[in-house]
C-alpha cells in the first residue's frame, strides 16, 4: 500500500516538477528562446488538454457502462482535425489578425465589439466550466479515496477536504504561471510546455495501465477480444441518434470550450502547426483511447461487483499490487486534471476580467484609469482573483452535487453548454449576414434552454430545479418540462437538451440576424473575419497578369481622359517592344498603371478599380476604408472649395450692390446738379432778358419799373437758393453747430407764427399744451416750423384756410402737429416730399426752390428727431417729433 | 398780320420776356402753360413756329415733340426746343425726337428771335 504521506509527496513533486519546467521555460523564451519548445509537437501536446480526467478515467466508466459510445468523444474531435482543419486554420487566423485573447473576445469582436456579448460569452464559459472543473476536483479527490481505501488508520479521507486542497493547490498554480505577466498577446510559455509535459505523462500512464492490462492481466488482444465476447459489453447495442449527437457534441467542443479555444487559438505561435497538429492530435486521441475497452473489460471481470468503472485505471493495478505503476496511474490522473483546470482557470480569468471586471472598473473608476500601470495591476489582481472564483465555482459545485455523478455525465453538460457558442461562432466567421442582436438572441435562448433542460436539473432533487417542475412542468404546463420540451418525450435528456438548445439557439440567430441590421463596425468586422483569408500582409501588388487590357484602357480613359490614358498605354506597350495600345498586362505594368491613376483618383479607389479588373484579388476591407477615407477627404476638399465659391458668389453680391449704389448715388447727383442747374437759370434767363430789353432802351417808365422789379424778384430768387443750398449742405455734412438753449415751446411757435407773416390763415392752438421747455438749438427748431407754417400758407386751397398746431408730450419727446384742412398731399406723391427738388406744384406758386422740407428733415435729424408726413388727417399734416432734452452726440 | 408764333412755357417772366420780344418783332404770339393738353392746342391752333419749354408741369416737352412729330399734320411744324438743364443729354434727346432748334436757357434776346425768324422762314 502506499502511504498518504507518499502520495502527497508524489503530487507536490509533480507540481513542483511542473513548477520548475515552466519556469526555465519562461526564462529561457525571455532570453530569445528555444526552438523546439515553440515547435509543432508541443502544439499538439497542449492540445491535449481536451482529454481531462474525464477522458482519463471516465472513458474506461464510460465504456463498462455504455460500451464503445465513449468513443464518439474520441471521434469527434478527430473528425474536426482531420476533416474540417480548414475551419480551425480560419479561427487561428482570425485569432491573430484580430488579436483575440480568448472566445468571448472573438465573439464579442466579430460583433461589433459588443461588450454584452462579451459578458454572455463569459457567463456561458463560466457556468458551463463549472461542472468540468468539478468532474477534476472529484475525479482527484475519488483517486485519493482508492488509495486510502483499505489503508492504515494513518488518514482519514475526507473527500470535502480533500477537493479543497487541491483546488487551493491548482489556484496557486495558476495563479503563479497564468498571471506572472501580461503578456501583449495572452500567451503564456510556460504553462504551455507544462501542459505539454502533462501530456506525455498522462499518455504515458495510460499506455502503460494498458500495456500491463493487455499483456500481464490478460493473455494479449486475442485474450481481450474473448473477454469482450463475454462480457456485458457485447450486449451493447448502437444507439444512432445517440452516436451522432455525441459525435457533433463533442466535434463542437473542442472548437468552442473556452481551455480549448485557448490553447488551440490564442497561444498558438505559428498556423504551420496546425497542419502538424491535424493528423498528430487525432493520433494522440486514438492512442489514448486505445486501451479503454481492454481495461474496461479486464476491470470488470477482475475487479469484485460495484467497483466504480470509473477508476478502474487506478484501481486494477492497486488490487493486483503494482503500485508504482498505480502511482503512475495515479499521475496520469492527476496530470489530466491539473491541465485542464489550470489552462481553464487562465482562459477563464482572461475572460472574466476583459470583459466583466475591467470594463465595470473603468465605468466606476474613470479617473484613476489614465495611470497606466495602475491598470496592469489591476488587471493582474482581477484575474488572480478571478482564477480563485472560478475554482471555489467547481468547488462549490461539486459540493452541491454531491460528487455523486458519473464523470462522463458531468462533462457532457459542460460540453452542451459550451457548444451553445457555436452556432455564433460559426456564423460570424462563415456568414456575412450574422449580427450582434442575432448573435445575442441566439446565445441567450440557448443558454437559458441549456440551463433550465440540463444544468439545473443536473443538481438533482436536492437543487435549483423543484421536482415538481420536472414532472409536470413550470405552473403546470406539461409542455414545458425540462425534460420534454413541446411534449417531445426524449428519454436522453442529453440528446433532448442538445437537440433543443442548438435548434432553438441557431434559430434565433438565424432569424433575428436575417430581421436586424449591423451597425457599420459590424459591418467593417464581420468582413474581416469572414475574409479572414483574402486580406494576408502584403495583398497590395498584383502577382498575375490576367487582366484585360482592353477593359484597363476603358477604365483608365474614364479616369485620365482619353488622350492621356492612350499615350500612357502606347508609351508603356512601346516600352515592352510592341506596337500598338495595349501593353501586355505584366505586373510592372499594373504597378504602373495603379500608381499613374492613384494620382488622379487616389491609391485606394485606383488599387480598388485594379482589383476589380484583375479579377483574382476580391476588394479587402481595407481597400474599402481607406477608400472612403480618401472620399471623406475629396467630399472635404469639395465642401471647402463650395464655401469659397460661396464667399466669392457673396463677395460678387456685395459688390454688385455697392456699384448699384454708387451708380445711384451718381444718377441722384447728376439728376441733383441737373435740378441746380435748371433751378439757377431759370431765373437768369429772365433776369438776363429784361436786363437786354432795358438797355435797349425805349420803354415806357411803367415798362421800367416793371421789369427791373422782376429783374429784382429773381434776383431774389436766386439768393434765397443759393441760401438753401448752402444750408443743406452744411447740414447734410453734419457740419452745423447747435447752440442749445431751454426754451418754452409756445415762444418758439409764436415767433414761427410771427416770421411766417400775417396771413388769411386761421390758427388754431391749445396754449394749456404748449407749456413745454424744451434744451433744443431753438433756431432750428423755428426755422422747421416757419417752414412748415410758409407751406401751409402757401398751398391750403380751402376756402377758409385754417391750420391746427397741436403739442404732445410722451415722456422725453415732444411731438408737434401742423394740420391744415386744406387737399393734403397726394397718396403717390407723399414718399418724394422731402426729397431735394420735389416740388409738387408749378413755380409761380411756390416761389421755392423746392429744398424747404429737405432741409427740414436734415434739421431735424441733426436735433436728434424726425419730421414726417400724418397721412389720412383731412389735410397736410406734419409731424415734428424731437426730444425733450436734446442727447449730443458728440 | 404776321406770322404766328406759340410759346409753350410756364414760367411766367420768361414767358413775358419771350413775348415781348417777339410781339415787338411782329410775330403774333400765343402762350399756353400746361404740358398736358399741349400737343392738342398745338394742333388746334396750328402756329407757324412753336417754341417749346422742356420742364413742364403735366408733361414733359419731349414727350410732346415726340407726339407731335408722330402726327402727320405737324411732322415739319418748326419746333424751337428751350431747356434750363445744361447736360448734352438734352440736347441729344431733342435731336433725335426731331426738334427744329435747340436752345439753352439764359440765352440773348437776339438769339431766340434770330432762331424764330430762321424757323418762321424770314
Amino acid at each position: 500500500m502506499i502511504p498518504f504521506k507518499l502520495l502527497v509527496l508524489a503530487c507536490l513533486g509533480y507540481v513542483l516538477l511542473l513548477f520548475i519546467v515552466a519556469f526555465v521555460v519562461e526564462q529561457r523564451a525571455a532570453q530569445g528562446g528555444i526552438k523546439w519548445l515553440r515547435s509543432p509537437l508541443v502544439y499538439t501536446l497542449s492540445l491535449s488538454i481536451y482529454c481531462t480526467a474525464w477522458t482519463f478515467y471516465g472513458a474506461v466508466g464510460y465504456a463498462a457502462r455504455s460500451g464503445l459510445e465513449f468513443a464518439t468523444i474520441y471521434l469527434g474531435p478527430t473528425l474536426m482535425f482531420i476533416g474540417w482543419w480548414w475551419l480551425l486554420r480560419k479561427l487561428v487566423r482570425i485569432g491573430k489578425t484580430q488579436r483575440v485573447t480568448s472566445i468571448a473576445d472573438l465573439i464579442s469582436a466579430r460583433y461589433g465589439k459588443s461588450n454584452l456579448l462579451g459578458v454572455m460569452v463569459t457567463l456561458l464559459a463560466v457556468v458551463s466550466a463549472t461542472p468540468y472543473i468539478a468532474l477534476q476536483l472529484q475525479s482527484v479527490t475519488l483517486s485519493f479515496g482508492v488509495f486510502a481505501q483499505g489503508a492504515p488508520n494513518d488518514w482519514k479521507p475526507d473527500s470535502g477536504q480533500t477537493a479543497i486542497w487541491v483546488a487551493i493547490g491548482l489556484a496557486m498554480f495558476t495563479i503563479l504561471f497564468g498571471t506572472r505577466n501580461l503578456d501583449a498577446n495572452e500567451q503564456h510559455q510556460g504553462v504551455v510546455t507544462a501542459i505539454a509535459v502533462e501530456a506525455m505523462v498522462k499518455l504515458v500512464a495510460l499506455l502503460t495501465v494498458g500495456v500491463f492490462v493487455v499483456w500481464v492481466v490478460a493473455d494479449g488482444p486475442a485474450d481481450i477480444i474473448a473477454k469482450v465476447n463475454v462480457s456485458s459489453l457485447s450486449g451493447w447495442r448502437l444507439q444512432p441518434g445517440r452516436w451522432a449527437g455525441l459525435t457533433f457534441l463533442s466535434a463542437a467542443a473542442v472548437v468552442s470550450l473556452p481551455r480549448m479555444f485557448q490553447v488551440m487559438v490564442v497561444e498558438n505561435v505559428s498556423e504551420r502547426h496546425l497542419a502538424t497538429a491535424a493528423w498528430a492530435f487525432p493520433l494522440y486521441l486514438f492512442a489514448m483511447s486505445l486501451f479503454v475497452v481492454p481495461i474496461a473489460v479486464v476491470g470488470l471481470e477482475v475487479l469484485p461487483k460495484g467497483s466504480n468503472p470509473d477508476l478502474f485505471v487506478l484501481t486494477l493495478p492497486l488490487a493486483l499490487h503494482h503500485g508504482s505503476l498505480a502511482m503512475l496511474a495515479f499521475l496520469g490522473g492527476f496530470s489530466s486534471a491539473t491541465s485542464m483546470v489550470i489552462v481553464a482557470a487562465i482562459a477563464l480569468s482572461t475572460m472574466v476580467s476583459n470583459h466583466i471586471v475591467m470594463p465595470f472598473w473603468l465605468k466606476v473608476g474613470t479617473r484613476q484609469a489614465t495611470v497606466a500601470g495602475d491598470v496592469r495591476q489591476i488587471v493582474l489582481v482581477s484575474r488572480r482573483i478571478s482564477i480563485a472564483g472560478v475554482l471555489a465555482l467547481g468547488y462549490g459545485y461539486y459540493r452541491v452535487t454531491g460528487g455523486g455523478e458519473a464523470l462522463a455525465a458531468i462533462g457532457l453538460i459542460s460540453f452542451v453548454g459550451a457548444a451553445q457558442v457555436l452556432p455564433a461562432m460559426l456564423g460570424g466567421i462563415f456568414w456575412r449576414g450574422g449580427t450582434r442582436t442575432g448573435a445575442v438572441a441566439g446565445l441567450g435562448i440557448g443558454f437559458a434552454v441549456w440551463l433550465y433542460t440540463l444544468f439545473l436539473p443536473s443538481f438533482g432533487a436536492t437543487g435549483l430545479m423543484p421536482e415538481h417542475v420536472m414532472q409536470a412542468g413550470p405552473f403546470g404546463i406539461g409542455w414545458l418540462r425540462p425534460h420534454a420540451m413541446f411534449g417531445i418525450e426524449e428519454a436522453d435528456p442529453l440528446l433532448h437538451a442538445l437537440f433543443w438548445s442548438m435548434t432553438l439557439n441557431t434559430l434565433a440567430f438565424c432569424t433575428v440576424s436575417l430581421a436586424s441590421f449591423p451597425d457599420p463596425v459590424e459591418r467593417l468586422q464581420s468582413a474581416q473575419f469572414v475574409n479572414a483569408f483574402e486580406q494576408g500582409p502584403g495583398a497590395r501588388g498584383w502577382s498575375h497578369g490576367l487582366a484585360e487590357a482592353e477593359d484597363m484602357l476603358v477604365m483608365s480613359q474614364r479616369i485620365l481622359g482619353p488622350e492621356a490614358a492612350q499615350s500612357f498605354f502606347a508609351a508603356q506597350a512601346r516600352a515592352q517592344g510592341m506596337a500598338g495600345l495595349l501593353p501586355d498586362t505584366t505586373p510592372q505594368f499594373i504597378d504602373q498603371l495603379e500608381r499613374r491613376l492613384s494620382g488622379s483618383v487616389g491609391a485606394a479607389t485606383a488599387h480598388a478599380m485594379i482589383a476589380q479588373i484583375v479579377g483574382g484579388a476580391a476588394v479587402s476591407v481595407e481597400d474599402l476604408m481607406a477608400v472612403a477615407n480618401e472620399t471623406a477627404q475629396i467630399m472635404e476638399y469639395s465642401n471647402q472649395l463650395e464655401a469659397k465659391s460661396e464667399e466669392l458668389t457673396r463677395t460678387a453680391r456685395a459688390l454688385r450692390e455697392a456699384n448699384g449704389k454708387l451708380t445711384q448715388l451718381s444718377d441722384q447727383k447728376d439728376a441733383f446738379l441737373s435740378q441746380i442747374s435748371h433751378e439757377l437759370r431759370t431765373p437768369m434767363t429772365s433776369i438776363r432778358a429784361f436786363s437786354e430789353i432795358l438797355m435797349e432802351g425805349g420803354m415806357t417808365e411803367e415798362q421800367e419799373l416793371k421789369y427791373a422789379g422782376i429783374i429784382h424778384d429773381e434776383t431774389i430768387r436766386l439768393t434765397r437758393l443759393l441760401d438753401d443750398l448752402l444750408d443743406l449742405s452744411v447740414l447734410e455734412n453734419g457740419q452745423v453747430t447747435l447752440s442749445e438753449v431751454d426754451v418754452d415751446l409756445r415762444d418758439l411757435i409764436d415767433r414761427a407764427l410771427m416770421a411766417a407773416g400775417p396771413g388769411a390763415m386761421a390758427v388754431e392752438r391749445d396754449d394749456s399744451t404748449e407749456t413745454v421747455v424744451v434744451r433744443t438749438d431753438s433756431d432750428r427748431l423755428s426755422q422747421v416750423f416757419i417752414n412748415l407754417v410758409t407751406n401751409a400758407r402757401k398751398y391750403c386751397d380751402a376756402a377758409k384756410p385754417k391750420l391746427r398746431i397741436e403739442v404732445r408730450v410722451r415722456g422725453g419727446q415732444v411731438d408737434v402737429d401742423f394740420i391744415d384742412n386744406g387737399r393734403g398731399i397726394p397718396k403717390e406723391s407723399q414718399a418724394i416730399i422731402f426729397e431735394k427738388f420735389a416740388r409738387l406744384t408749378d413755380q409761380a406758386r411756390a416761389g421755392g426752390a423746392g429744398l424747404g422740407l429737405a432741409i427740414c428733415r436734415e434739421i431735424m435729424a441733426n436735433l436728434g428727431g424726425s419730421i414726417a408726413y400724418l397721412p389720412g388727417q383731412g389735410g397736410a399734416a406734419f409731424r415734428v417729433s424731437f426730444p425733450r432734452r436734446i442727447a449730443r452726440a458728440a | 398780320m404776321g406770322k404766328h408764333v406759340l410759346l409753350i412755357e410756364d414760367e411766367p417772366n420768361i414767358i413775358e420776356a419771350i413775348q415781348f420780344i417777339l410781339s415787338r418783332d411782329g410775330w403774333r404770339v400765343s402762350t399756353h402753360t400746361d404740358g398736358a393738353d399741349a400737343a392738342a392746342v398745338v394742333r388746334q391752333m396750328a402756329p407757324d413756329v412753336v417754341v417749346l419749354d422742356v420742364m413742364l408741369p403735366g408733361r414733359s416737352g419731349f414727350e410732346i415733340l415726340q407726339e407731335l412729330r408722330g402726327d402727320a399734320a405737324t411732322r415739319t411744324l418748326p419746333i424751337l426746343m428751350l431747356t434750363a438743364k445744361s447736360q448734352g443729354r438734352d440736347r441729344e434727346m431733342a435731336e433725335r425726337y426731331g426738334a427744329s432748334q435747340f436752345m439753352t436757357k439764359p440765352f440773348a434776346n437776339t438769339e431766340i428771335l434770330a432762331s424764330v425768324r430762321a424757323l418762321g422762314g424770314f
